[in-house]
C-alpha cells in the first residue's frame, strides 16, 4: 500500500453556503405568473357566469387553481399529486379561516376612524341623540365608565387570583383539588349567566343596578383567567430556588414573598392584563348590572352607568347611519385599547426570562 | 467471642410533622382564605341559580325543558304564565353545532398552514394575528356581522335554498334570508375558530420531530408526513379546542342576539330566518319580566350554566390528557 | 507518522480493496458504484459547521463514521438523503452523487432519493398510531409504492432485521409492546422495506442495552450483504466490531473536518494521522 500526500498548490476560494434545495428564481417567477393566470381566468369565468363578489371570485380561483394543480402533477407520482391538491386546500383553508377577522381589523379601522374626532373622547351623549352627526357628542362617559368598572374588578380579582396562585402553588393543601377544578371549570362560564348571578344576588340585594355591580359580574369573569395563569406562571419558577432559600433557613411565607413572588412579577402582570384584556369588551353580563347611561357617573353605587360595550350595543340597535358610525367608533376605540393591553402583556411576559 | 450480627427487618419510616411559627401560620391562613374566596365566589353560582329556579323547576317539571311557548301571564288570570325553553335550548346546540362544523375544517387547516407550511417570518406574524383575533370582543363580530357579512349570508342561503331545497333541513317556509341560524352560525364560527386553531395548533408543534424526520427519511411528502404522525398525535388535543370552541359559541349572547330573530317555534331549517339561544332570549326578556318571569330566566340561564360547565369540563380533560403525553 | 496540516488532504490508495479517497482537486477517481460525497461543506446561517469532505461508500461496505462529538458527523450523514435542508437555516456546498448523479441537482426528487438513501435514527421510534406489520409497510404506503404481497414484503424485512421469529405471531401488537432493541430492529426492517441501496444510521445503539447492540451489529453485518451501510458511532470497539471501513472527524472549534478514512483494520492498528492514533488509544474524544 502507497501513501502519497498531495499538497493543494493555492488555497481555492472558500466556498460559498448554497441552498439548491430552495426554489430558484427563476421557478418563482413561474409560479407567480401561473397564478396570475389562474386569477385572470377565474375572473373571466366570474365574468361570464355572473358569481358575484369577493366571495364569487374567491371560489372560482379556488377551483381553476385546484383544476390546475391537478393537471400540472398528470405525470407525476400519485403521492406528489396528492399533496399538491391537499396543499392547495390547506392554503385555502387558512384563508378562509383569516379572512374574517383581517376583514374585522380593516372594518373596525377605515369605519371607525370617521368619527374619531377630539369630541369623541371629550364629551358625552347627554345632550346628544345617537342620529345626530358625528362632531356631535363623544363617548367619553363610556370609557370613564368602562375603566372605573374594569379597575373595580382588577382590584377585586388580582389579589384573589394571585393567592389562589400562591396556594396551588405553594401552599398545596387539601383544597388544592378542588380550588383548581372549580376554576377550570369556571372559566368556560357564559357571560351572561355571570351577569345572572350578580343580578340574583348584589343587584337585588341593593335594589338598584350600578357600575358596583358590573364590576363584580366582571370580576366573576375574570377570576378564572387570572388565578389559571397566575398558577401556570409560578409552576415555571424552578423547584431549586425554593429549595435554596428553605435551605438558607427562610420561612415559607418569606420565600413565597421575597423570593417567588418577586421572580414571576412580569408573569403576574400578565395574568392581570389577560383578565383585563378578556372582560374590557363583555356586553352580555353589563347588560343585567350596569345597564347603560349617556351622562357621566362617577359613583359605582350611583345607578346605571354607562360603558363602551354597552355604548355600541345600544347604538347598534337604533340602527340609524350615523349611529352605526358612532358604533364603529366606539369598536375601534374598543380594539385599540385591546391590542395596548395584549401588546403591554406579551411585553411583560418576556420579561421574566431575561 | 463471636459477634453474630442481629437481623433488623426494614425499619418503618419514621413521622414527620411540620409545625409552622406564628408569621408562617398567618401568612397560610391568608393565602388559603384567598383561595378559599375564589372557591366560594365561583362554586356559589351554580347553587345560587339552582335556588332561585327552584320554584320553576317545582312548578313546570321536564314540562320547562320541553314545553315550546314563552308566554308572561297577565297577572289577573286570565293568560296564565307559561314559560319553557324548548325551541331556545334546540336553538343553542342548532347555531353552535352549526358553528363547529363550520369552523373545524378552517382552524384545522388554518393550524397546519401556520405549523407546516409557512415560512418561519410569516408564522409568527400569522400567530400574532391569531391571537389579536382571539382576543376580538364578541359584540365587534356581531357588529359585522350586522353590517357585513349579513349580505352574503343572504347570497349564499338563497343559492343553497335555489340548489338543496329539496333538502329538509334547508328547504324554508317563508323566502325571508339574512337572521337565519345558518347565518349567525356562519359569524360564530368565525368567532370560535381562533380559539380552536391556537389549541390545534399547539398540540401539532409538540408532535416529536424524530417521528416526522421518520417519514420524510421513507420518502414520504409533506401531507404524508401530516397524515401518518401529525392528524393521529393532536387528535384528542383538536378535540379539546373543538370542546372548548363549543362551549364558547353556547353561551354566546351578543352576537346571536343581534343575527337572530327571536321566534318560539322549533325550528330545524337552518335557512329559516327564526331561532334563537338561551343567552339572547335572556338577554331579550330581561328587561320587562316580571317576578316569575324572572325565575324562569334564571332557571333557563341554570340550563345554560349546566350544558356548558359539562361541555368545558370535557374539553379540559381532553386537553389536559394530550398536554401531560409529552 | 507525520502530522498532517488542516487544509491538506490525503490520498491514501490501497491496491486490494481499490478504495480512493479523492482530494479536492481532482476528479479522477474511479467512478464508484454507490454513494460518493465531493468537496461537501455544511453550515447552519452563518456558522460553518462542515468542512470539505470527501469520501466513497461503495456498494455491500459498511462505512463507519468516528469521532469525538460536535464533528459534524451527523450533519454529514444528513447531508447524505437530504434531511439536512429541513432545518431552516441550513445551506451546504459541494456534491453528493449516487451512481454518479448529483442527488442536490436542481430538478432532483428529494422524496425519491430518500426512498434510495434510508435512515435509522438514534432514538428507537416506531409510530405509535400503527401495529408492527402496518410500522413494516409505513414507507411503502407512504410513498405510494405499488407491491403485490404485502405479507411476503413483511415477513422478509423483519428477517433481514433478525425480528421476524420473535414477532412472527403478533404482528397486530403495537410497536410499543416491543423491548428497546426490538423497536429499533423494527425501524432497521421498516427502513429496508422501500429497498434502499444504503442505509444510514445515526448511532442507532447508543440508547441501547449491550445484548441489543450485539444484536444489531450483526444484523449490520447481514445487511452489508446487499446494501451499504454507514454508521454515526461514538463506540470505537463498536466501529472496529461492524464496519469495513472508517472515516475519522475532528474538530478544532471550528468546522468538523475529515481527517483520515481509511481500512479499519489500519486505521486502528496503524494509523496515518497521529491524531487518529491518539484517538483510537483513547487518549481523548
Amino acid at each position: 500500500m502507497s501513501t502519497v500526500v498531495v499538497e493543494p498548490q493555492s488555497q481555492p476560494l472558500a466556498p460559498q453556503p448554497t441552498t439548491p434545495w430552495k426554489p430558484t428564481r427563476k421557478t418563482q417567477f413561474a409560479g407567480a405568473f401561473s397564478i396570475a393566470v389562474v386569477a385572470i381566468a377565474a375572473f373571466a369565468i366570474v365574468l361570464l357566469t355572473g358569481l358575484a363578489g369577493i366571495d364569487g371570485f374567491g371560489l372560482t380561483f379556488l377551483v381553476v387553481f385546484l383544476g390546475a394543480t391537478f393537471v400540472r402533477t398528470k405525470r407525476l407520482n400519485p403521492k406528489v399529486r396528492k399533496d399538491a391538491m391537499v396543499g392547495v386546500a390547506i392554503c385555502a383553508a387558512a384563508v378562509l379561516a383569516f379572512f374574517p377577522w383581517m376583514s374585522i381589523f380593516v372594518s373596525v379601522v377605515v369605519k371607525g376612524a370617521k368619527g374619531l374626532q377630539p369630541n369623541f373622547f371629550i364629551e358625552n351623549m347627554q345632550l346628544t341623540t345617537p342620529d345626530d352627526e358625528l362632531n356631535m357628542g363623544g363617548a367619553a362617559h363610556a370609557i370613564v365608565g368602562s375603566i372605573m368598572m374594569v379597575a373595580i374588578a382588577a382590584v377585586i380579582t388580582l389579589p384573589l387570583g394571585i393567592l389562589s396562585g400562591v396556594y396551588l402553588t405553594e401552599i398545596r393543601g387539601r383544597l388544592t383539588f378542588l380550588v383548581r377544578f372549580v376554576v377550570q371549570s369556571m372559566s368556560g362560564v357564559p357571560s351572561i349567566v355571570a351577569g345572572l348571578f350578580i343580578y340574583t344576588t348584589f343587584v337585588n340585594y341593593t335594589n338598584s343596578f350600578s357600575g358596583l355591580a358590573g364590576s363584580l359580574a366582571l370580576a366573576v369573569l375574570m377570576l378564572p383567567t387570572v388565578a389559571r395563569t397566575a398558577e401556570e406562571v409560578m409552576k415555571l419558577v424552578p423547584d431549586d430556588l425554593r429549595s435554596a432559600s428553605y435551605a438558607l433557613g427562610a420561612r415559607q411565607w418569606r420565600t413565597s414573598l421575597m423570593v417567588i413572588l418577586p421572580t414571576v412579577r412580569s408573569g403576574l402582570t400578565t395574568a392581570g392584563i389577560l383578565g383585563i384584556a378578556r372582560v374590557i369588551g363583555e356586553t352580555a353580563p353589563l347588560l343585567l348590572t350596569s345597564l347603560s347611561n349617556n351622562s357621566y357617573v362617577f359613583n359605582p353605587m350611583g345607578g346605571p352607568i354607562g360603558s363602551l360595550p354597552t355604548y355600541v350595543f345600544g347604538l347598534l340597535q337604533i340602527g340609524t347611519e350615523n349611529s352605526i358610525n358612532r358604533a364603529w367608533t366606539g369598536s375601534l376605540v374598543l380594539m385599540l385599547l385591546v391590542l395596548v393591553l395584549f401588546l403591554t402583556a406579551r411585553y411583560f411576559g418576556g420579561k421574566d426570562n431575561r | 467471642m463471636s459477634v453474630v450480627p442481629s437481623v433488623e427487618a426494614t425499619p418503618e419510616p419514621r413521622e414527620l410533622s411540620v409545625i409552622y411559627n406564628r408569621a408562617d401560620r398567618i401568612f397560610r391562613r391568608i393565602v388559603t382564605s384567598g383561595a378559599l374566596t375564589s372557591l366560594i365566589l365561583l362554586g356559589l353560582i351554580g347553587t345560587f341559580l339552582f335556588v332561585r329556579s327552584a320554584q320553576i323547576f317545582n312548578d313546570r317539571g321536564l314540562r320547562f325543558i320541553t314545553g315550546s311557548n314563552w308566554t308572561a301571564g297577565s297577572g289577573d288570570g286570565v293568560i296564565l304564565d307559561d314559560f319553557s325553553i324548548g325551541p331556545m335550548l334546540t336553538g343553542t346546540i342548532l347555531v353552535s353545532v352549526i358553528a363547529l362544523i363550520i369552523a373545524m375544517p378552517l382552524a384545522i387547516g388554518g393550524a397546519l398552514y401556520i405549523e407546516f407550511y409557512a415560512a418561519s417570518r410569516l408564522r409568527k406574524l400569522l400567530s400574532t394575528l391569531l391571537d389579536l383575533a382571539a382576543a376580538i370582543p364578541s359584540l365587534i363580530f356581531g357588529l359585522w356581522g350586522v353590517v357585513l357579512f349579513t349580505s352574503f349570508g343572504e347570497r349564499w342561503s338563497i343559492l343553497l335554498n335555489s340548489r338543496f331545497g329539496w333538502v329538509p333541513f334547508i328547504k324554508v317556509q317563508a323566502e325571508v334570508f339574512g337572521r337565519s341560524p345558518f347565518v349567525a352560525g356562519c359569524v360564530l364560527a368565525s368567532l370560535i375558530t381562533p380559539i380552536i386553531t391556537s389549541v390545534s395548533r399547539e398540540v401539532f408543534s409538540r408532535t416529536p420531530r424524530d417521528l416526522i424526520d421518520t417519514c420524510y427519511a421513507l420518502g414520504s411528502t409533506r401531507w404524508g408526513a401530516i397524515k401518518t404522525v401529525v392528524l393521529p398525535f393532536g387528535r384528542s388535543g383538536v378535540i379539546g379546542g373543538a370542546m372548548l370552541g363549543l362551549g364558547r359559541a353556547l353561551g354566546e349572547t351578543v352576537a346571536v342576539y343581534l343575527l337572530l330573530n327571536i321566534v318560539f317555534r322549533y325550528n330545524f331549517r337552518i335557512l329559516e330566518s327564526e331561532g334563537g339561544n338561551i343567552a339572547s332570549l335572556i338577554a331579550l326578556k330581561f328587561g320587562e319580566a316580571t317576578e316569575y318571569e324572572l325565575k324562569a330566566l334564571v332557571a333557563a340561564g341554570f340550563v345554560l350554566f349546566l350544558l356548558t360547565l359539562v361541555v368545558n369540563m370535557f374539553a379540559a380533560t381532553i386537553v389536559e390528557k394530550s398536554t401531560r403525553r409529552k | 507518522m507525520e502530522t498532517l496540516k488542516q487544509g491538506e488532504i490525503k490520498v491514501v490508495q490501497d491496491s486490494q480493496t481499490s478504495v480512493t479517497t479523492v482530494s479536492a482537486s481532482q476528479t479522477t477517481a474511479t467512478a464508484v458504484r454507490g454513494l460518493e460525497t465531493k468537496n461537501v461543506h455544511a453550515w447552519f446561517g452563518k456558522h460553518h459547521v462542515l468542512s470539505d469532505v470527501s469520501l466513497q461508500f461503495p456498494e455491500r461496505t459498511v462505512t463507519g463514521l468516528i469521532g469525538p462529538s460536535g464533528c459534524g458527523k451527523s450533519t454529514f450523514i444528513r447531508l447524505l438523503n437530504r434531511m439536512h435542508e429541513f432545518i431552516p437555516s441550513a445551506a451546504m456546498a459541494g456534491q453528493v452523487l449516487q451512481d454518479g448523479q448529483d442527488i442536490y441537482a436542481p430538478d432532483v426528487d428529494a422524496a425519491a432519493i430518500r426512498l434510495k438513501i434510508g435512515m435509522v435514527f438514534q432514538k428507537p421510534n416506531p409510530f405509535p398510531a400503527m401495529n408492527i406489520r402496518e410500522n413494516v409497510l409505513s414507507g411503502i404506503k407512504l410513498a405510494h409504492l405499488q407491491v403485490a404481497d404485502h405479507d411476503a414484503i413483511v415477513e422478509s424485512c423483519l428477517t433481514r432485521a433478525g425480528l421476524w421469529k420473535e414477532v412472527k405471531d403478533r404482528l397486530t401488537a403495537t410497536g410499543g409492546s416491543l423491548s428497546g432493541g426490538q423497536q429499533q430492529r423494527l425501524c432497521i426492517a421498516r427502513s429496508l422495506a422501500v429497498e434502499p441501496s444504503v442505509l444510514l444510521m445515526d448511532e442507532p445503539c447508543s440508547a441501547l442495552d449491550p445484548g441489543s447492540t450485539l444484536r444489531i451489529e450483526e444484523t449490520i453485518k447481514e445487511l452489508a450483504e446487499k446494501i451499504a451501510v454507514v454508521i454515526v458511532t461514538h463506540n470505537m470497539q463498536q466501529a472496529a466490531r461492524v464496519s469495513d471501513f472508517c472515516a475519522f472527524f475532528l474538530t478544532d472549534g471550528g468546522p468538523g473536518y475529515l481527517v483520515e478514512a481509511d481500512a479499519t483494520k489500519k486505521l486502528f492498528t496503524n494509523p496515518s494521522d497521529t491524531r487518529t492514533a491518539d484517538y483510537v488509544q483513547g487518549k481523548f474524544g
